[in-house]
């Protein structure tokens, strides 16, 4: 009997601390996203950027993590935040390559790569367009690839036409019916889990209201 | 049972008793200066915190005993530091070493304009930019000489450079020489390059102080980069007022090889039909063009080929100025073969290796007639006329090797070394006198950058050369400094010497010379980013040992150059507009050819300026481009022997020169994603204002005639359509715009 106790707690305690860790991760996951949902300076975005990458250092086999600090970093490099463009995009790959490494045909990853591309190509766009384009329409396609049910390639592409003049095939005419489709995609898109990537709403409705 | 129980409590009561500690410090730099958003990780946890304006940071923990510290920043090497948890606060400082970064690090731009180079944001000319660039009709020459330093030439080819003559300035293909980067014309008239800005993804034009892996420049060396793979398969044809051509580019499936093909034929009948020409033409200029190439990617490196073949004739007369009843005749027949083969690679290690090997022949059939005026051949019997009859023929060859080494040292630190050897070969023959020239010139050099942080470089070589034909050896040491002192800005010099042995046209009369020698002493600022680049740059240049061609031919030439350059660039400041200006004060004098004394030399003007201005307009899908080129008149002299030595007889200055040009791109098919094939019109014209150009002053033999050098017609007009298929640049122009 105290055989079977002692069998019983170990195994219980074992079960307990693994769930305890798992706990852990996604109350720091979960938390941090808050706080990124909230971050509104550079130095909040650099905080919450620096906070998902010690998660995903010690975490070391979650990919989700490494995502979202190359999100952060990758948004922040679009937006002129924290400083040189180009070295903030440069810490955004370095990141989504850590990413790749543990999940290496996720459309998520791929989409991250291709908004890295364009925020290298938006530094010198008359030097660039050439590598950084070309780099950007093969992530998306690779993107679409893996998973069709993904809206965020089409977000990402409604966004990138919805900014390109209408001279050069882009504005309403082209970005809207993306957006509408990216729209229904996003209605039907299930999480896998609640801390999966869920964006892409706000900046749909953004070009659906503008192109109305 | 109660044992578990006991276990557990103690489990949860011992969880609770831990009571959180706090661990905080400062990061800075080596120099004590204080790193603000440096991160800092307790590894293996979630805790950590990120530094503030002052470089503190603080953060709680659980975690109890041995754990590891780390504190990184972009720039920085990262720094880790072993703690010990208790439950006392701790107190933990990192000093970071700024780490070494080739992309990072500063490059020395004292004495040159590099283009094209796409990792660097700043960078003054793309291929892109020369082919915009209004006075240029897409020579790579005409848009250079928008920039500081060269002078506004346009009787003769070539790139004349802070007082230097157009044939010390040297090209350079993937790191070898070029012998005929010009097309062959008559005299007085300038000619076009032989190649296309398409084939070249970088440009160097150096006005001086530059690297010792180039030799035999005594001014500038313009140094070419050709391009790796083509971006994709495709087809292309033009059609213009003077030329017709057809190609193909064609990229494998894997990306790993390319080869091409373009014919073109270039045919003045019809302009010069509509637009009149000063000289008359018996033979109007036409060109055959054929080029090829393939690239092939190996593992880790490189190997191109290119191949030219260029055809062309033209004839033409003109008034003889000694005897007004006569007409000087001329006329040419060029054929010009280039090859060039280079293999670029890494070895490993942190050695890479690149090899290139050059050959090229170009023969001349050149005819000089005296005419009269019923364009029959005739002679005077006055030798200083009748020596305009003859016929040249002539054939140059050269060949060239080189190989270039490098080693990765620590940090970003290169050591290259290398040797090349040139063959030249030259057999002319004048009316029935034939000569042959041949030089063995062997070159050994080596040079070091060496970083002493990513805001301080020193670049270090030297040059040994020996020519056979002279047989002499030189030795030229070259150094450049270049430091940073704020941003994107930096202060760099650069000193070196340079030799050139003297050209064929005196080697033919004596071989009993040395080389002619040029000491560059440069110091420069300059401020760029992506959208604006500043520069001032000033020099001093001393001449010794140019060639003299009396009393007898010998090297006791001397002469300097010194002066000042600006140039400023913007492509922000007014919308879809890019402009640029430069201004070039020159003053320089030498005593070289048949000149009594120093003088300043007829191919350099005091002040020089252009403005560049180019904008898009995305309604209309056409580009607009304006150059203005300003110089100040240029001396000319007539000397006279009168037995004891040549004397100036005349002198003068040229009327300032001034030209506006326009050019003008049309993209019709820009944007239209169910295009099958990509268009662009050009239209340019040069010197808008017709304003009249003189460039310098022909005399008679007694010297009391003279006549202007004026362009064969103050204007060039062209009309032009380029069309290529198979590549979706829509997509590219989309991205453009984001």
């Amino acid at each position: 009997m105290k055989k079977l106790i002692l069998l019983t707690f170990i195994t219980v305690s074992f079960i307990a601390t693994s769930f305890s860790q798992n706990e852990k991760y996604m109350a720091a996951m979960g938390s941090t996203l808050q706080q990124y949902s909230a971050a509104k300076t550079a130095e909040e975005m650099i905080a919450v950027a620096a906070k998902f990458e010690r998660i995903a250092d010690a975490e070391k086999t979650q990919w989700l993590p490494y995502y979202y600090a190359a999100l952060v970093k990758a948004r922040m490099s679009m937006e002129g935040m924290g400083g040189d463009k180009d070295k903030v995009a440069d810490e955004a790959t370095e990141l989504i390559n850590k990413a790749i490494e543990i999940d290496k045909t996720n459309s998520e990853i791929y989409c991250v790569k291709t908004m890295i591309c364009y925020a290298k190509m938006m530094v010198d766009p008359m030097n660039r367009w050439m590598q950084y384009g070309a780099e950007a329409n093969a992530n998306l396609d690779e993107a679409k690839k893996i998973d069709a049910t993904n809206p965020r390639p089409y977000v990402l592409q409604a966004t990138s036409l919805k900014n390109t003049p209408e001279q050069f095939g882009g504005g309403c005419a082209t970005a809207k019916p993306l957006a509408e489709k990216a729209t229904k995609m996003l209605a039907e898109f299930k999480l896998a889990t609640p801390l999966n990537p869920n964006w892409g709403k706000e900046s749909i409705e953004a070009i659906l209201n503008s192109c109305k | 049972m109660k044992a578990t129980w006991i276990i557990f409590f103690f489990i949860v009561f011992a969880k609770t008793s831990i009571a959180q500690v706090m661990i905080s410090g400062t990061v800075k730099d080596n120099k004590g200066k204080a790193l603000r958003g440096s991160s800092i990780t307790l590894k293996d946890s979630y805790d950590g915190a990120v530094s503030d304006s002052l470089g503190k940071f603080s953060f709680k923990t659980f975690e109890k005993g041995k754990f590891l510290v780390e504190a990184k920043m972009i720039d920085y090497s990262p720094l880790t530091k072993e703690i010990n948890i208790t439950n006392e606060n701790i107190t933990i400082n990192f000093n970071l070493k700024e780490e070494l970064n080739e992309l990072k690090a500063i490059t020395i731009t004292a004495g040159s304009f590099e283009a094209g180079d796409r990792k660097r944001a700043a960078t003054v000319l793309s291929s892109l930019d020369i082919v915009t660039t209004a006075n240029a009709n897409a020579d790579i020459t005409g848009a250079v000489k928008t920039l500081p330093g060269a002078q506004q030439i346009g009787e003769q080819e070539g790139l004349f450079v802070r007082g230097g003559a157009g044939y010390e300035t040297k090209q350079f293909i993937d790191g070898t020489y070029v012998n005929n980067p010009f097309l062959t014309g008559a005299q007085d008239i300038a000619t076009r390059g032989r190649f296309s800005p398409f084939l070249f993804k970088g440009t160097v034009f150096s006005t001086g102080g530059y690297s010792a892996l180039y030799g035999q420049a005594l001014s500038s060396a313009l140094i070419l980069e050709s391009i790796d793979l083509p971006e994709r398969t495709e087809a292309s044809a033009s059609v213009s007022s003077v030329f017709v051509g057809a190609g193909i580019q064609n990229l494998s499936a894997n990306k790993k090889s390319s080869y091409g093909f373009n014919y073109g034929y270039t045919n003045l009948l019809p302009y010069f039909k509509i637009v009149k020409q000063q000289p008359d033409y018996f033979t109007v200029p036409a060109f055959h063009n054929l080029d090829g190439n393939f690239r092939i990617k190996t593992k880790t490196g490189m190997i191109k080929f290119y191949t030219q073949y260029n055809s062309a004739d033209l004839g033409l007369r003109r008034p003889n100025i000694d005897d007004a009843n006569l007409k000087n005749a001329f006329g040419v027949n060029n054929t010009n073969w280039y090859n060039n083969i280079s293999w670029k690679d890494f070895l490993g290690n942190g050695w890479r290796i690149n090899v290139a090997g050059s050959y090229s022949t170009n023969t001349d059939h050149l005819l000089q007639e005296i005419q009269n005026q019923n364009n029959t051949k005739t002679t005077t019997g006055l030798s200083y006329i009748d020596n305009s009859n003859f016929t040249i023929n002539q054939t140059a060859n050269v060949s060239q090797l080189k190989t270039v080494v490098e080693k990765k040292l620590g940090g970003i630190s290169y050591v290259r070394f290398g040797g090349e050897y040139w063959h030249s070969y030259l057999k002319s023959k004048y009316n029935n006198l034939s000569t042959t020239l041949n030089d063995n010139l062997f070159a050994g050099f080596a040079e070091s950058d060496i970083y002493i942080s990513n805001s301080f470089v020193a670049k270090v070589g030297a040059r040994v050369e020996h020519s056979s034909i002279i047989n002499k050896w030189n030795l030229a040491p070259r150094i450049s400094l270049a430091y940073k002192v704020g941003k994107d800005a930096q202060m760099s010099f650069a000193y070196g010497d340079f030799y050139q042995k003297p050209e064929n046209i005196y080697l033919f009369n004596t071989k009993n010379f040395t080389y002619t020698k040029a000491t560059h002493y440069i110091l420069n600022y300059s401020k760029m980013n992506q959208f604006y680049t500043f520069r001032i740059e000033g020099f001093y240049k001393k001449y010794q040992d140019l060639v003299k061609t009396y009393p007898t031919y010998n090297n006791n030439g001397s002469g300097y150059a010194q002066g000042i350059e600006l140039f400023w660039r913007d492509k922000k400041t007014f919308k879809n507009v890019d402009y640029w200006l430069s201004y070039s004060y020159l003053d320089t004098k030498r005593d070289f050819n048949n000149f009594p004394t120093q003088l300043q030399p007829t191919f350099a003007a005091n002040h020089t300026a252009s403005l560049v201005v180019k904008r898009f307009v995305m309604k209309w899908k056409t580009g607009f481009n304006f150059t203005y080129s300003y110089a100040t008149g240029r001396p000319y002299y007539n000397f006279q022997n009168n037995g004891s030595g040549f004397k100036i007889k005349d002198e003068g200055k040229t009327i300032p020169f001034n030209s506006l040009s326009f050019s003008l791109n049309y993209l019709p098919h820009l944007g239209n994603q169910k295009a099958k094939s990509f268009i662009v019109w050009v239209a340019s014209i040069t010197n808008v204002l017709n304003q009249n150009q003189v460039f310098g002053y022909n005399y008679s033999y007694d010297g009391n005639i003279k006549q202007a050098i004026n362009p064969p017609a103050q204007q060039f007009f062209f009309l032009g359509c380029f069309i290529s298929w198979g590549i979706d640049r829509t997509q590219n122009a989309i991205n453009n715009n984001l």
